[in-house]
């Protein structure tokens, strides 16, 4: 079959639809961003970090929670994007019919789907930066280099978002999405170089690691906070961006597969 | 400008195992009603969904405004106004915006838009319920703003899956009412229904499709003539002396199992002649409708 792939500006139709919806409840939305790093700094801060001490992070003696606050805003850029185009754009595809009835009007599907991936990037850039107030607050965030955050934000939220969708694609109901959060997403939150450096582990799993676009976002959101940029962050960089075209296009395939009959 | 704004030849719709649509061909006219009608799984809603670009079509061709889709897809698409079968507003937005969030699917200015919501709000009596949930409306009410929304972009063809399905006799009314003022409007509509009293009142003209096939087109009062004629006789319960009797006679009828009905052309008398030979069986004299053809048509086995 022929298929005929139109992409225009309009996906920022369906943008707007969902941040419309956003604003209704944004006191509700702005909330975790708020209150999860002033959780997590006081269980890690005072009650692990004491028990750490300063370690070795590159070529420096860091302590936990400077280590750690970064790759909290990393994990929230992370399941704010994944969660929004999995769950979130799973019920309006399949339970509340939102893309059939915007395929009634001139919009495509390509632009629905982007209109989605673009607004699970905006919502997890709202809550990094959210986030990065209250760390910086804390003296957790060193700048200037600390401005390139959000940038960073936006990449990480789309590569994401991206990879949500892919699996909202092709998933048969919203149970399954168990699965790529328990064999995808929980061991990236857990071995992405978050809550320890990445040279604690072997070599073969430091590798593995490195396939993880956690890691990847993890690093350069770390560089930004401890102004520590270094030219090899280049290939963190190029690594998001190439994962997130490569999925954003399999989520462009895959949606067309399932809803265009 | 032509004045066909639909018109469809051998369009053929196939899934993997399954010819949905068969090559059909009709078209319709500026200013038209048009009614596709035919039992579940007669193809109607893949032709719906071929026609507004939903669907890749498989075979045939199809024009609308006079232009083939395939080319000017976004422009046509801009012109029509849908109603889907499956209730689709949106559970997020309140009344008024899903009608402003609508009409900027369609990219229309936000001055426009407004003036057009709050219109389409009253024409279909719903401004009082502008800042209401969705999830508060009554099914009836649902409806209407999903026809209201179906016009937000002021189409010149609006086409209707099954508007009036699940709905209670006083909202159905107050759809074809509303149907009927933009129809009398000069708006061109394409309709599909279940109901053959909707196609009857509504439609100008349609087509009874079966198993992605169309099977007669015509004006709703022609082809009750000519496939059923003036009036029916139903008579029940039937037994083989009545049916017997029927057949020496040469008269046609329906057998429904519990009752016959009797398809009658020429006889005046006939009705008098049946209930006095079978007293003590109820027989009824009604007009013959759309419903009639429709079942000497499509006959009468589930479609499941």
């Amino acid at each position: 079959m022929k298929r005929v792939v139109t992409i225009s500006r309009r996906w920022v139709r369906v943008w707007q639809r969902n941040l419309k919806v956003y604003r209704q409840t944004w006191k509700i939305s702005f909330l975790p961003p708020l209150l999860e790093p002033i959780f997590y700094l006081a269980a890690f801060g005072i009650g692990l970090g004491s028990l750490v001490g300063d370690f070795t992070y590159g070529s420096r003696s860091i302590a936990y929670l400077p280590f750690f606050a970064p790759a909290l805003v990393a994990i929230t850029i992370m399941y704010n994007a994944f969660f929004e185009t999995s769950y979130a754009s799973f019920v309006r595809m399949y339970y509340q019919k939102t893309f059939d009835a915007m395929l009634a009007t001139p919009l495509t599907l390509e632009e629905v789907i982007i209109g989605e991936i673009a607004w699970a990037a905006t919502k997890s850039v709202i809550a990094a930066f959210l986030m990065q107030i209250v760390i910086s607050l804390a003296g957790l965030v060193q700048y200037p280099a600390g401005l390139l955050l959000p940038a960073v934000a936006v990449l990480g939220g789309l590569t994401f978002a991206s990879i949500g969708m892919v699996f909202t694609s092709i998933v048969p109901n919203i149970e399954t999405f168990n699965l790529p959060i328990f064999l995808f997403v929980t061991p990236m939150f857990l071995f992405s170089g978050t809550f320890f450096p990445l040279q604690n582990l072997p070599i073969w799993a430091q590798r593995l690691a490195c396939l993880f676009p956690l890691t990847h976002l993890t690093l350069l959101v770390r560089a930004c906070a401890l102004n520590s940029l270094a030219p090899s962050l280049i290939w963190s960089l190029v690594y998001l961006l190439t994962f997130f075209l490569a999925t954003s296009l399999l989520a462009l395939r895959g949606m067309h597969k399932r809803l265009i009959k | 400008m032509t004045p066909e704004v639909i018109s469809v030849a051998r369009l053929k719709k196939t899934f993997a195992t399954l010819t949905a649509v068969d090559g059909i061909s009709f078209f319709v006219k500026r200013g038209e009603c048009f009614g596709l009608l035919g039992p579940n799984g007669a193809g109607k809603t893949s032709t719906i969904r071929m026609l507004y670009g939903y669907s890749p079509v498989s075979g045939g061709e199809l024009r609308l405004f006079g232009q083939r889709m395939s080319k000017n897809w976004r422009c046509a698409k801009s012109r029509i106004g849908i109603c889907q079968q499956e209730d689709n507003l949106d559970p997020d937005l309140s009344v008024r915006d899903n009608l402003l969030t609508y009409a900027r699917y369609f990219d229309l200015p936000t001055g426009t838009a407004q003036q057009s919501t709050e219109h389409l709000l009253r024409f279909f009596s719903l401004e009082h319920r502008a800042e209401t949930n969705i999830r508060e409306l009554s099914g009836g009410m649902k409806r209407r703003l999903v026809l209201a929304r179906a016009l937000i972009n002021n189409p010149d063809l609006l086409i209707l899956d099954e508007p009036t399905t699940g709905l209670d006799p006083q909202s159905r009314h107050q759809v074809w009412e509303r149907l009927e003022e933009l129809r009398t409007g000069g708006l061109t509509i394409l309709l599909t229904t279940h109901y053959m009293e909707e196609a009857a009142r509504l439609c100008d003209r349609l087509v009874i499709m079966d198993q992605g096939r169309i099977l007669v087109e015509g004006r709703p009062q022609e082809l009750i003539e000519k496939y059923v004629g003036r009036e029916v006789i139903e008579i029940s319960p039937p037994d083989a002396t009545l049916q017997d009797y029927l057949e020496t006679r040469g008269l046609y009828y329906e057998n429904f199992g519990q009752r016959l009905v009797v398809h009658n052309r020429a006889d005046a008398a006939l009705f008098a002649t049946l209930a006095d030979n079978f007293a003590g069986r109820r027989c009824t004299l009604r007009p013959a409708t759309l419903e009639d053809v429709f079942l000497h048509l499509t006959g009468k086995e589930l479609r499941e």
